[in-house]
Parts: structure tokens; C-alpha cells; sequence
């Protein structure tokens, strides 16, 4: 168990490692990455095998750290931040295997790459809201680079507005934190006294710092109107990076919110509870329908994922157990959907047909020429759209009937996204890969590949690709079938000392 | 009078080190240089001027803090150790980038007018006296208008040297006539007994108010704060690139220290009271307004610039908003979080005037864009650059991350986010992320973008150079990971 800080040391010196051995060759890179990804994925995988759940948060480490300031460098681990960390593994080992076909500067590829998993896996051990925030910003510059580097359309706008909404977010929530320090004369940085600082603050002081505090982190997690840098960063980045970004990264941002901003401040959580749920339902529908109407394929991935993300948030929000753990499992859920869904648009069909245009990829029998693309991407459409049998199904059956408790309303139009969801997703599915098949473009095909193959004009998937896509859709079709795996560890861990605070209606 | 000679020497010995070294530096260049190349006598000349830093330090170390000397004239306390040290830290690192810098013309001199300059820095960190803080600070001033003129063939150093020189007496005009309002007023020089007397005399009188102003205004020149900043872009354009990192780093280590040593210790009585707006005034509410003018200027300004050293000058300017942020807060936190954030910073911005510098000698580096494709040519440029600006930006788990979270955490503590320093320090926190535009727009040249086709060629780093980079960069690294190194000096 006490391996856990191990997944941040690996996936740092895998970054260091693989920065050393992309000097000598890509290969070398390549391997380097996957084997970090891998062990940090490991050692996640050996400790949720071991992990007892509990109420309580196991500390893995604890050293004072800035004494003068009461900073700890204080690792922990629950239920919650082990769903996400074995997440994190399993997003990162399929998307170092979906990037094997980076050629241009690997190794500064790979290390960044790694640099972001490893401050994504420090976010969900840090116990102390400065470490916390550190980790939180470390995984911000990475991104920036492996979007402007390796992206493709409009990278550089991407990369600089993603960066930027981060960054803006992430020092809305050091304000907030910096400010319950000195205003609560807290002695220290860690949750708990946080928590106890903040509750000595007045009732307009507590929602001013909640709204500080949630919408830094909600940036990140796409929440409307804050979303615009969510799919334009999808769009530009490269396809390992898009499957961080929507399979991580947004994630860190709905953990902020329930690990740091909610239980801090719960007074302010009930104030401002009806606006977030509002703002949750209008991105979980309007992304749905923005969704509907985009050209570019990887566009409506994107604001799918800001659809699915309201979910999330809409589940935060009403404060209520079964929500939250649905949300907490919606969080997973979409992790490994939305990095399947990115896998399929930006490896396997963008990089071969250079085309995102759907309307150009109409014209193409994608179903004959990329067979393999076609039968996954039906799969993880079928497993966004909240199909039984995959893990969006009790994800979002959770979620609903938590907020149902909570208020009818909310529920019913959130289902009501359940429904376009279906429907963006059917489009998609019907127009990319089951387009008019009779008016072949015979330039296009030929110009791809030099591959003689007429059904084959494209490059065979590749061993990479196969093996990421069998570990992404086993897992949802795991979690789909057997949820409880991941509920029994979120479920007890609702009811630890911190987060207790918020199932009793707020303020003390 | 118990003016002790012998304990003066001892406490003064860095200094007569440094001036001794100095006039080696000079010596050695007359007896043997005659008929070396140039780059030989630049050699010689910075291997002298190292030895005698590295002297220097050794001997401010073994001294350490005296505590007051020779009448209280001079106070070696903490501050005044660490500050010499990082002054002497500062001036080695000055001298390695001078080591990959273009070749001055007459190296000997400009080494030994850096070590000058670097004996007026130090005595600055040391002064408790208004004479010897005076003469001190135009020690160091006067060696730096020459260091930024010492480029005879650039209009544009001239330039900066004038700029800097016509401003720069001004405002030690102004510093001289509020000095001697305050010893009319106080008939006192020394900063403890100007204390004594002002807490006895309470409240401020008009004219006293005056003599602030005139210290304040000086101040603001020295510190580049604006609306006093006007110097500072243009000096850091046109000076010779080791003078600019000279003015940049250690300048501003000693010019905040013996400031700090006049507002708070000396000038502490007339601070006024800023935990809530509409309290008594003082010094601390005019500071509290360039603080302000800086955060908002320095950043909105660097948004809109193409050279990479006026891009720095106005990045500098934002920090010394932030500096200021620490002065105030200097009285309840004591001086520890601002000590750390203006080393940092000093480091940071030497380190990132030390890539410049080699770029220059490798076919100019004028604009932003003259550093496109540095990751392709010099991997180690390109890492080090990377590490400055993201400490200069404030991106953890670098230095310039923790200086900015231990100042604002201090500068909250006056009164929280009620009181003026709080409303400041929630302004430069959202200015932040402003700043990260502009720093991610110099490594997305260094890092992302393809190097021009015409400056393709690998660049070769000096190994004094190479090793004075990698020793910054490892100071940054190092202090953000564990910042109770500097943090718990105090």
C-alpha cells in the first residue's frame, strides 16, 4: 500500500528518463514511456488489490515540509483519489500506446507527457491543499508544450488558451486558499485545518471563497460558460494528450471541487448549490446540442466530453451520497470512454485519412476500410450514450437517482441530455463510418497510402493501437458489469470526517 | 562614541577583499596584458574577479552576524549576511555570463568596476546609518551608469547609460534632500536614533511627510517602480548584457534591503496603518500605491513587447510590485519571504540575461522571435531559459513559485483580504495569469518554434558559462523544492 507515492516518483523520472533516451532514439523513448506508465499503473493496480475500504483516509506519508508555514508534504489515499489514480494509470499506459507513432521529438514528447501524468497522480495522493496546488499547477505547463509541439488544427491558439484558462483557474483557487490561511489564521495547510479556518470565517466571506474556490477548479473540470477551452484544447492537442486532457485532466478540476472546495466551505456549497446545478444542466445540454451541429469529428468528441463533465458537476452539486459516488464513477467512466472515443478520431481514422471534416469522411466506406476503427468506435458510442453492459450505464443511473432525491426537475433534464447524447453520438457514428458508400473518392484513397491493398488503402491498425483499445474497453465493459468494484471504495470513503460535513445541509 | 576600529575591520573585511581584488584585477591586466588577445585578459581578468568573490564570501561567512559595528554605523545581523552573500552569489554568476557575453573592450576595468559595484551592494546591506547607506548606494550607482555605458561602440548603451545615469541622480538628489529633512528634523543620522526620536516626537509632521515623499521617489527610481520605472526598460535594451544582469539582480537585492532597513527600522513610526482603508496614512499607504502602479503596469506593458530585454525590464517592473508587497508586509512576517522572493528573483533573471548573453555572441538576440529553434540548438540554453522564465512566471515547484506564495501569505496576514494589502495581493495573483501569457510566448519561441533558417547552427556555450547556468538553474530547482534553506535563516 505504502508504494502508492511511487506512481509520482516513476512517472517523474520516466519524464526525466525518456527526455535522456529520445537523444539516442525514438525507440528508445517509446520504451522508456511504457514502461513508466506501465509500473506507475502497476503499483496503482497492487495497492487498490490490497486497499481494505474505509471512512477513513489512509496517510502514506506525512513529513513537514515548510515548517515556517506548517506545509506537509502529506500523501494520502481513499476511496475516491484510488478510482481516479488507477484511472490515471490506465489512461496514461493506453495513451503512451496510442502515441507510439510520434516521430518528431519523441523523447521531449514522452517527458513531458509523463511530467503531466506524474503531477496528475500527485493531485489525487496530496492531503495538503499546498501540495495540492503545486501538483495542480505542475500538470498545467506540460500540456501547453505537448499541444503546441506535437498538436495539429490551430494548435498554438489551443495550447495558449487551455494554458491560460488553467492558470486563470488555478490562481482563482490560491487566492481562495490564501485567503481562509489568513483570514482563518489557520496553522497550517493541510484539509482538515483548512476546513476548520474557514469555518471560523462569516457566512458572506464562506460563499464569496466557494465561488472563488469552485469555479477555479470548475474551469478546469468545463464547466459552462468556462468550457470554451475544452474543446478547442481536445481539437489541437495530439491524440495521447487529448486522452489525458479529457481523460484526466478535466477530472482534476471535478476533484478539486469535491476534495478541496466543497468540504472547506459547505455553507457556501448550499448557497451557491441551485447556480451550479443550473450551470451543469445548461452544459450538459447545450454541449449535447453544440455537439449535434459540428463539422469536425474530434469537435463533437469534445464537447461531448463537456456534456458527459456536467454530469459530473450536476452529481457534485446536489451534495447528496448516492450523487456524488454516481458522480465519482462518472468520472471514471468517462476517463476511459472519452479516451477511447479520442483514440479511434485522432489516431486511428485522423492520422490515416488526414480528414476531421465529417462531411468529407462521408464520402469514405470507413467501415470496409478501417473495420477495426469502425467496430471500436460503435462500442465506445454505445458506452457514452449510457448503454447497459458498460460502465456509463450505473455511472449515470447513480448520478440520476441521486439528484432525483434531490430535485425531480434536475434529474429529468439531465436525461434529457442522456437522450442527446444518443443522438450526437448516433449521428456521428452514422455519418463518419457508415457514410454513402458508392461514391468513393478513388484520388483521396489513393493519395493516403502507397499500399496496394483496394480495401486496404490505409495503414493495418497497429499492435499499439490494439492492445490501448482491448485495455480501454475492458475496462468499461468491467465497470459496466461489475460497478461495484469501484463503488464499495467510493461509497465508505463519503463518509470520512472531511467529507461528512457536507451531507448534513451545509453550514455548522 | 564606542567606535571600535578593530571590530570595523573585521566586520568590513569582504569589503577590503573586494577593493583589493579589484585593483589586482587592474594590475595584473597593466603588468601582463599588453600583449594578450582580448579574450585572454577577459579570462585572466574574471578568474581574478571570481577568486576574489569567492574570497569575499568565505570571509562574510566566517564574519557573520556582529551584530551592530563600529557605533551601530553598520548592522551585520541575518539579513545583512545573507544579503551580502547573495550579492557575492549574484556577482559570481554576474561574471560568468560576462564569460560568454560579447567581448568588452577593456575587460580588466569592467570587472573591476563589477567588483566596485559589488563592494557598494554589499555595504548596502549592511548600512543602518543615512551617510553610509548614501554613500554606499551612490558607490554602487555610479559603478553601474559606467557598467551600462561600457559598450563605447552601441548608441544604444550610451543610451541606457545617459538614461540611467540623468535619472538615477535625480532621484539621489531627492534621496539626499529627504535625508537631510530628516536629520533637520530628528538631528539624527543614525537609523536606531532617528526611531528613538521619531517615537517620542508621534504623528506626522508636513514636513516630515515631505522627507518620505523625497526617500519614497528615490526609492521608486532605485526599485524601477512605476510611475519611476521610465530608466529601466531602456537600460535593460541597451547596457552590455552582464551590466543588465547586474542591474536586474544584485542591484535589486541591495537596493530593497536598504530601503527596508530605512522604512522599517529607521522610518517605522510614520508607516500609517493600511490594515483598513481610510486609516491613518504613512509611508506604507504611497507604497502601497507603486506597489499597485507596478503589478498593473509592469504586466499590461510586457504584454505588448517584441524584445526580449524590454520584455524582461517590464516583467521586472511587475515583480517589484510584488516586492513591494513584501516591504509592507516585512513587519509582521519579518524579512524572510521577501529576502527569498528577491533572491529567487535575482537568480531567475541573472541566469535568463545569461542566455541572452551567449545567444548574442551567436548572431543577436534582439527580439523574442531570435530565440525560435533554441531547443534544436543548444538543448542545455533552451532547458535553463525554460527554468527562469517558468520560476520567473511562478510555475511550482520553481523558487519564483514559493517567493510569490510566502509574500502573498505574509502580505494577507496584515488583515486579511479586507485591508488594502489584501485587495493588492488578490489584484497580483489575478495579474498572474496575465503573466503567464507573455513568459509562455518566450518559450514557446525557445521550445516550440522551428529556428530560423539563416540561425540554424548549434550553439558552442563557454564552459564558465555553461556551469554558471547550470548552477542557477539548480539554485531555482533546489529552492523551490525546499525552500526552509533560505526560508529558516531568519
Amino acid at each position: 500500500m505504502n508504494l502508492l507515492p511511487y506512481t509520482i516518483y516513476v512517472s517523474f523520472a520516466g519524464a526525466a528518463l525518456s527526455l535522456v533516451a529520445g537523444m539516442r532514439s525514438a525507440a528508445a523513448a517509446r520504451a522508456v514511456a511504457l514502461l513508466a506508465a506501465v509500473s506507475a499503473w502497476a503499483v496503482a493496480l497492487t495497492a487498490a488489490f490490497r486497499f481494505t475500504p474505509s471512512s477513513e483516509v489512509l496517510t502514506l506519508i506525512d513529513l513537514p515540509w515548510i515548517s515556517r508555514l506548517g506545509i506537509h508534504y502529506h500523501l494520502a489515499v481513499d476511496g475516491i483519489s484510488l478510482t481516479l489514480i488507477v484511472l490515471t494509470g490506465l489512461a496514461a499506459t493506453a495513451g503512451v500506446l496510442f502515441s507510439w507513432n510520434i516521430e518528431k521529438r519523441t523523447g521531449e514528447f514522452f517527458a513531458f507527457y509523463l511530467a503531466l501524468i506524474g503531477g496528475v497522480y500527485g493531485v489525487f495522493l496530496s492531503a495538503d491543499a499546498f501540495l495540492f496546488f503545486v501538483f495542480y499547477e505542475i500538470a498545467i505547463v506540460p500540456k501547453y508544450f505537448l499541444i503546441a509541439i506535437w498538436g495539429s488544427t490551430n494548435r498554438e491558439y489551443g495550447a495558449m488558451k487551455l494554458a491560460l484558462y488553467s492558470f486563470a483557474g488555478s490562481a482563482l483557487v490560491l487566492a481562495g486558499l490564501l485567503w481562509i490561511y489568513a483570514s482563518g489564521h489557520a496553522s497550517g495547510f493541510s484539509l482538515s485545518q483548512l476546513a476548520s479556518a474557514a469555518a471560523t470565517l462569516g457566512h458572506p466571506s464562506q460563499v464569496a471563497l466557494f465561488a472563488l474556490l469552485f469555479t477555479g477548479f470548475a474551469i478546469l473540470a468545463g464547466m459552462f460558460p468556462f468550457h470554451t477551452w475544452a474543446p478547442t484544447g481536445h481539437v489541437a492537442a495530439p491524440t495521447g494528450a487529448s486522452m489525458l486532457l479529457a481523460g484526466v485532466v478535466m477530472k482534476l478540476g471535478a476533484y478539486g471541487c469535491l476534495r478541496v472546495a466543497m468540504p472547506l466551505l459547505p455553507g457556501g456549497l448550499e448557497f451557491w448549490q441551485p447556480v451550479i446545478a443550473g450551470l451543469a444542466l445548461i452544459g450538459i445540454l447545450y454541449a449535447g446540442l453544440v455537439a449535434l451541429v459540428q463539422d469536425d469529428f474530434k469537435f463533437v468528441i469534445g464537447y461531448s466530453s463537456v456534456s458527459h463533465m456536467g454530469f459530473v458537476l450536476l452529481g457534485l452539486a446536489v451534495a447528496e451520497p448516492t450523487a456524488v459516488a454516481g458522480a465519482v464513477l462518472q468520472m471514471f467512466s468517462h476517463g476511459v470512454i472519452a479516451g477511447l472515443l479520442f483514440a479511434v478520431v485522432g489516431r486511428m481514422v485522423y492520422e490515416r485519412t488526414h480528414t476531421r471534416q465529417l462531411d468529407e469522411l462521408r464520402k469514405l466506406p470507413l467501415h470496409r476500410l478501417l473495420p477495426f476503427a469502425a467496430v471500436v468506435f460503435v462500442i465506445a458510442g454505445l458506452a457514452s450514450m449510457g448503454m447497459p453492459g458498460f460502465s456509463g450505464f450505473p455511472a449515470e443511473l447513480t448520478l440520476l437517482v441521486g439528484v432525483w432525491k434531490v430535485s425531480k426537475i434536475w434529474a429529468l433534464l439531465a436525461a434529457l441530455g442522456v437522450l442527446i447524447a444518443a443522438a450526437f453520438t448516433l449521428r456521428v457514428i452514422q455519418v463518419s463510418f457508415f457514410g454513402k458508400v458508392e461514391p468513393v473518392d478513388l484520388n483521396r484513397l489513393e493519395r493516403v497510402e502507397d499500399n496496394t491493398l483496394h480495401l486496404h488503402p490505409y495503414a493495418p491498425i497497429t499492435w499499439p493501437e490494439k492492445a490501448g483499445t482491448f485495455l480501454l474497453l475492458a475496462a468499461t465493459i468491467l465497470i459496466g458489469l461489475k460497478p461495484d468494484i469501484l463503488l464499495n471504495w467510493i461509497v465508505p470513503s463519503l463518509q470520512s470526517p472531511l467529507m461528512k460535513v457536507l451531507w448534513h445541509g451545509g453550514a455548522q | 562614541m564606542n567606535t571600535s576600529y578593530a571590530q570595523l575591520a573585521q566586520a568590513l573585511q569582504p569589503e577590503i577583499i573586494l577593493i583589493d581584488g579589484a585593483v589586482l584585477v587592474l594590475a595584473i591586466d597593466l603588468i601582463f596584458g599588453r600583449r594578450r588577445t582580448l579574450a585572454t585578459r577577459l579570462g585572466t581578468s574574471l578568474a581574478v574577479g571570481a577568486l576574489t568573490l569567492v574570497a569575499a564570501l568565505v570571509a562574510s561567512l566566517l564574519t557573520g552576524a556582529l551584530g551592530p559595528v563600529y557605533d551601530n554605523g553598520l548592522v551585520l545581523d541575518t539579513l545583512a549576511v545573507a544579503v551580502r552573500s547573495g550579492v557575492l552569489v549574484l556577482g559570481l554568476i554576474t561574471l560568468g555570463v560576462a564569460a560568454g557575453a560579447k567581448l568588452p573592450r577593456h575587460p580588466a576595468e569592467y570587472t573591476a568596476i563589477i567588483l566596485f559595484a559589488i563592494t557598494g551592494f554589499t555595504l548596502m546591506a549592511a548600512a543602518n546609518h543615512l551617510l553610509i547607506g548614501f554613500a554606499a548606494l551612490e558607490l554602487a550607482s555610479l559603478s553601474l551608469y559606467v557598467l551600462a555605458g561600457f559598450d563605447k561602440d552601441s548608441p544604444k548603451s550610451a543610451e541606457a547609460a545617459l538614461k540611467y545615469f540623468l535619472l538615477g541622480a535625480m532621484a539621489t538628489a531627492f534621496l539626499l534632500f529627504g535625508f537631510s529633512l530628516i536629520y533637520g528634523l530628528t538631528g539624527q543620522l543614525n537609523l536606531s536614533d532617528i526611531a528613538a526620536v521619531l517615537s517620542t516626537q508621534g504623528g506626522l509632521s508636513p514636513l516630515l511627510g515631505l522627507a518620505l515623499m523625497m526617500v519614497l521617489v528615490a526609492f521608486g527610481f532605485k526599485a524601477a517602480a512605476a510611475p519611476f520605472h521610465l530608466w529601466a526598460p531602456d537600460a535593460y535594451e541597451g547596457a552590455p548584457t552582464p551590466s543588465a544582469a547586474l542591474i536586474a539582480s544584485a542591484s535589486k537585492l541591495a537596493g530593497f534591503t536598504l530601503f527596508l532597513r530605512i522604512l522599517w527600522p529607521g522610518l517605522g513610526h510614520l508607516s500609517g496603518d493600511i490594515s483598513h482603508a481610510g486609516n491613518p496614512a504613512g509611508w506604507l499607504t504611497i507604497v502601497a500605491l507603486l506597489s499597485l502602479a507596478s503589478l498593473l503596469l509592469g504586466n499590461l506593458a510586457a504584454l505588448a513587447q517584441t524584445n526580449l530585454r524590454r520584455l524582461l525590464a517590464y516583467s521586472a517592473i511587475a515583480h517589484t510590485g510584488v516586492m513591494l508587497l513584501g516591504v509592507m508586509s516585512a513587519q509582521i512576517s519579518g524579512v524572510g519571504p521577501l529576502f527569498f522572493y528577491l533572491s529567487t528573483y535575482a537568480v531567475a533573471t541573472a541566469g535568463a540575461f545569461g542566455v541572452i548573453a551567449v545567444l548574442e555572441r551567436n548572431g543577436g538576440c534582439e527580439r523574442i522571435t531570435d530565440l525560435a529553434g533554441l531547443g534544436k540548438r543548444s538543448p542545455l540554453l533552451a532547458g535553463c531559459l525554460a527554468i527562469f522564465i517558468l520560476s520567473l512566471a511562478g510555475i511550482p515547484p520553481l523558487a519564483g513559485f514559493f517567493g510569490k506564495f510566502a509574500i502573498f501569505a505574509a502580505s494577507l496576514q496584515i488583515n486579511g483580504v479586507s485591508s488594502p494589502a489584501g485587495w493588492l495581493t488578490m489584484l497580483a495573483i489575478a495579474l498572474s495569469a496575465v503573466a503567464l501569457y507573455y513568459y509562455l510566448i518566450v518559450l514557446k519561441q525557445a521550445l516550440v518554434a522551428p529556428p530560423a533558417p539563416d540561425r540554424a547552427t548549434p550553439i558552442r556555450v563557454p564552459l564558465a558559462t555553461t556551469l554558471t547556468l547550470l548552477i542557477c538553474a539548480e539554485l531555482i530547482v533546489l529552492f523551490g523544492l525546499v525552500p526552509s534553506l533560505l526560508l529558516d535563516l531568519f
